[in-house]
């Protein structure tokens, strides 16, 4: 396969009042076109900064990112990022943020974009509702339908429902799988949620506590609509688990 | 419910000072501070002379000159001190040098420069609402939410575009408010820039009625006319922050 995203040693340290602190050291991965590939990890490992990076908001020390076999020097619209605390704005309509960053396109072309997003994540009949006016799911559907809208190639997730109570954020996993099933996207996803990790992606990479440094990486071999219950399903959860030094416990 | 809630008390709080007013001038016997009464039939007469509506409109027309020349110029320039970082380094400690110097303290200047006509009340009025206007206007640019400007640096929007889309509507709500906080500071100084102007004006009708005559009724009249008006003014500026744009920023 073809790969769409290529993360060559990267490196990355920052200067502290505390001296000098590795974020992360020698990173090396791929992800293919269209595949989902979650990154988990203990907190603060770095995998948000990681994110940062190949998203082109910062700059490594050392190492390349390769998006479509172009480093990446800046963010683009190929790819947008969707984060915990969410960047919908509040000053606009849902519809005008659907429409946000299409400035080229002509009016009608934009606002039949935004219907046609605003239907497939299931925001119709608020495309004139303020942010301030709904609830955190739907502001989370606001931001994936904006990303759609733009013709984003590739969606960096950071910890997307994190922010979310356990049933919306159970609901919108299963939304963003039925949503992104329609589309063909290329998905980076960092989540402390091993359980999301597992429903969702293709593959979960591991990471170390920091500096990051990928700790091992696993395919996610079952096939969608996934069954959280099954009995293998519970079984890769408690091995990445292991990994990341928590003992569920369970028979496995 | 709101006329029970919402006038009834300050209707009820003002009446009780007037009457409060009224049996404190009987029982005092005083012959110079009036009574409600003759406040009332002296803004009777001036109404009745017809130069009532003449120094309400002359006072308006410089308080909103002043200030308009004010919002135009500190507008544009606190969303430049908050976006360039170099500007606001360079700008800031002279306008909290000018800032505290009352308006009052420019009037034998403002003489000098403009003269004794409409020019030197308006120049004034001008210089009380700059700096607050200026300075919310830079805060509100300052305290944006970095991840609005991390988005639409995603979305590839830069620019003319970044401050049409993202800065100005961001920052609005605290403009607004700065607009409302000027308004108010401009029309009380609207008394002591119109104590050097000619004939006309509310702060005049205020000088020239203690001047002319110890009329203690018609300077009465004069306070309580400046009072109702800046009332009304408050309300006006206040509706702007009902509007659905900028109301999220504001109490939910």
């Amino acid at each position: 396969m073809h790969a769409k995203i290529t993360v060559r040693d990267l490196w990355k340290a920052y200067q502290t009042s505390d001296g000098r602190l590795s974020v992360i050291e020698g990173v090396d991965f791929e992800a293919a076109e269209g595949e989902f590939v979650a990154l988990v990890g203990p907190s603060g490992c770095g995998k948000t900064t990681l994110l940062n990076h190949i998203a082109g908001f910062e700059k490594p020390d050392r190492g390349e990112i390769l998006v479509d076999d172009q480093p990446v020097t800046q963010p683009s619209k190929n790819g947008i990022v969707i984060s915990q605390q969410g960047s919908v704005f509040p000053w606009l309509t849902v519809r005008r943020n659907l429409t946000f960053g299409l400035n080229s396109l002509p009016r009608d072309e934009k606002r039949r974009l935004a219907d046609h997003y605003a239907e497939l994540v299931g925001l119709q009949g608020f495309e004139e509702a303020f942010p301030y006016q709904i609830s955190g799911g739907m502001l989370k559907r606001v931001e994936l339908a904006r990303a759609l809208a733009a013709k984003s190639e590739i969606l960096y997730m950071d910890e997307p429902l994190a922010a979310l109570d356990a049933l919306t954020r159970f609901r919108m996993r299963l939304e963003l799988q039925r949503i992104l099933g329609s589309e063909q996207h290329t998905v980076l996803l960092v989540t402390h949620d091993v359980e999301e990790a597992v429903h969702l992606a293709d593959r979960v990479l591991i990471l170390t506590a920091r500096p990051a440094k990928i700790r091992s990486i696993l395919k996610v071999p079952f096939p969608h609509p996934r069954n959280v219950a099954s009995r293998e399903f519970v079984e890769l959860k408690q091995k990445i688990l292991r990994e990341l030094g928590v003992d569920a416990g369970g028979d496995s | 419910m709101v006329l029970k809630t919402k006038i009834l008390p300050p209707v009820a709080l003002v009446s009780f000072l007037i009457a409060l007013w009224w049996t404190a001038v009987a029982a005092s016997g005083t012959i110079i501070i009036p009574s409600p009464w003759k406040v009332v039939l002296g803004i009777a007469e001036l109404a009745q002379q017809g130069t009532l509506l003449e120094h309400v409109a002359a006072s308006l027309f410089r308080v909103g000159t002043g200030y308009l020349l004010a919002a135009a110029l500190a507008i544009p320039l606190g969303i430049l001190m908050g976006s360039f970082n170099g500007l606001f380094v360079a700008l800031n400690p002279l306008t909290q040098i000018l800032r505290p110097i009352s308006p009052i303290a420019w009037i034998p200047l403002a003489i000098i420069w403009f003269g004794v006509g409409n020019l030197a009340p308006i120049f004034l009025i001008f210089l009380s609402s700059f700096f607050p206007m200026a300075l919310e206007t830079t805060a509100g640019v300052h305290t944006i939410e970095r991840q609005y400007i991390r988005a639409a640096e995603n979305f590839g929007v830069s620019g003319l575009a970044l401050f049409r889309q993202v800065v100005i509507p961001a920052a609005l709500p605290q403009i607004i408010v700065g607009m409302r906080i000027s308004l108010g500071v401009a029309w009380l100084v609207v008394v002591a820039a119109e104590m050097i102007a000619l004939r006309s004006g509310l702060g005049y009708l205020i000088i020239d009625s203690r001047n002319a005559g110890n009329r203690y009724d018609l300077v009465v009249a004069g306070m309580l006319i400046i009072g109702v008006i800046g009332l009304l003014l408050d309300i006006a500026v206040r509706r702007l922050e009902r509007l659905k744009e900028v109301r999220w920023k504001y109490a939910r």
